[in-house]
């Protein structure tokens, strides 16, 4: 059903980028700009705060990664327009600075030496001119190969590796031959498959890339780790759901990359993509983080597949949920756009299934809401490197 | 009616993809990758989602799913049973 003639709605940005949703975010620098942003979302109707708890005394890596996050989170081109509000005017600039280089409006304000109260006064004058602004946009007709995808799965069970995983698998392997961006992650859950996504790399230098970047969050692990990680990989959702063990889970989670696709680079956290194909972004398999992150390197749908029902959202992407455990569909409906339980009893093949969430990736991307966006999920969760200083 | 799903032949396990399987029941199968139907007495309740061992599997054997070694034995498991963190343990971690 899908080729390359097929086209979506989208907002085409000043770089050129298409995003599918129009949004005006109100953009903390760090942790005790979120009142401001909140007062200001709250005085001005179509705008949206993203609080989060970090961006004091960050150093090194983690700094980069934390300003990497938040300047790709405003650049993402289903963000119109932002207005930045941090602490200190240094930080402020910089994070404003980087998003501005798409050529979209950016205000920025600092609190110090102006208070909360001239701050939300000011910042809100800004935020109601952009949304205004913003608000006349209008959707245009762009090719699909404008749009870009990423996947990462969530509170899985062994039905997520037989039924929704390969469901994205064979979406992506109908995508990626159509110029999109595509991409995946969840690095420790890699972890017994490995060599199956070494195997898949387009090239030997993305192979080792690749390894190299599984062998260093491994090498984490080790230094910290306890039995079963403590319950978190697997977690108690996924051995409730039946999976064992992390290799169980990890072959699961491949399905997500299909049959077909290669992996045509690597991307550390948050880095944006450079061309088309399918990428391997090095990340958290904790759900909000790792879309958090896919939403700062410029994908714009999400594929969320889920066994026992995670619930996660985004607040700038869709993230659209699809399930083939028939008790989650029936228990936790509300939170499932694509139902793809009929896989198990053979009344769906993977073909149609992989049709049909495509079908609703289209639909999503011409404006229908999400499942998380009607229910509110908004969990924008930035990754941290170590401690701050 | 479909009981349970086998990625491929040469798999250990079945994955149960329907509510409420007991003990004794005799369970239709449908094995994905080769799409033919088997069939296999259970001898444990298994919960939706969870394993059911189609072969009986000695301590320290490895477990196969997806044609791939998802662990290891940890204590005897016999074919019908329900195979899980009690008797199956990680290589990795």
């Amino acid at each position: 059903m899908i080729n390359k003639d097929t086209t979506f709605l989208g907002y085409r940005r000043e770089n050129g980028r298409v995003g599918v949703r129009n949004h005006v975010i109100i953009l903390p620098v760090d942790d005790i700009s979120n009142a401001s942003c909140e007062a200001v979302a709250n005085n001005i109707k179509g705008t949206m705060a993203l609080p989060h708890p970090y961006g004091r005394l960050q150093f090194g890596a983690d700094l980069e990664l934390h300003f990497r996050t938040l300047i790709g989170t405003g650049a993402n081109p289903n963000v119109a327009a932002v207005v930045v509000i941090g602490i200190e005017p240094a930080w402020t600039k910089l994070v404003a600075d980087g998003i501005a280089k798409t050529g979209k409006p950016v205000q920025s304000f600092s609190i110090s030496q102006n208070g909360d109260h001239a701050t939300i006064m000011k910042a809100s004058a800004a935020a109601r001119e952009l949304v205004q602004w913003a608000s006349e946009k209008q959707r245009e007709v762009c090719p699909i190969s404008d749009l870009w995808v990423s996947t990462k799965c969530g509170e899985s069970d062994t039905t997520s590796g037989c039924g929704a995983n390969p469901t994205v698998g064979n979406a992506f392997d109908k995508l990626y031959g159509l110029g999109t961006t595509l991409c995946f992650g969840e690095t420790s859950e890699l972890t017994g498959g490995e060599h199956l996504v070494a195997e898949r790399c387009r090239t030997p230098e993305v192979r080792e890339q690749f390894m190299a970047l599984f062998n260093k969050y491994q090498a984490m692990i080790d230094r910290h780790k306890t039995s079963d990680l403590s319950d978190s990989q697997p977690t108690k959702g996924n051995i409730a759901g039946g999976l064992t063990t992390i290799e169980e889970k990890a072959l699961g989670n491949i399905q997500k990359i299909g049959k077909k696709c290669k992996v045509d680079g690597v991307l550390d956290y948050a880095e944006t993509p450079t061309g088309p194909g399918l990428w391997f972004m090095q990340s958290s398999s904790a759900a909000a983080e790792m879309v958090t992150l896919c939403a700062a390197a410029g994908y714009v749908v999400h594929f969320f597949p889920t066994g026992q029902g995670n619930i996660v959202g985004n607040p700038i992407v869709p993230v659209i949920k699809l399930c083939a455990n028939p008790r989650t569909v029936r228990t936790m409906g509300e939170h499932v756009d694509v139902d793809t339980s009929g896989l198990l009893q053979r009344e769906l093949n993977m073909d149609q299934a992989g049709d049909k969430l495509l079908e609703m990736m289209l639909r999503t991307a011409n404006g229908r809401f999400t499942a998380a966006e009607a229910l509110g999920h908004r969990e924008f969760v930035l990754t941290r490197l170590y401690e701050s200083a | 009616m479909i009981h349970f799903v086998v990625h491929e032949d040469g798999d250990s396990v079945g994955t149960v993809v329907v509510e409420g399987v007991k003990s004794g029941d005799k369970l239709a199968g449908w094995v994905m990758e080769q799409d033919k139907m088997v069939t296999l007495p259970t001898i444990s309740a298994i919960p939706i989602g969870h394993k059911i061992a189609l072969q009986d599997l000695k301590k320290d054997d490895t477990v196969i799913k997806y044609g791939v070694d998802i662990g290891r034995v940890v204590a005897p498991i016999k074919a019908g049973e329900h195979l899980h963190v009690h008797n199956v343990k990680t290589k990795r971690w």
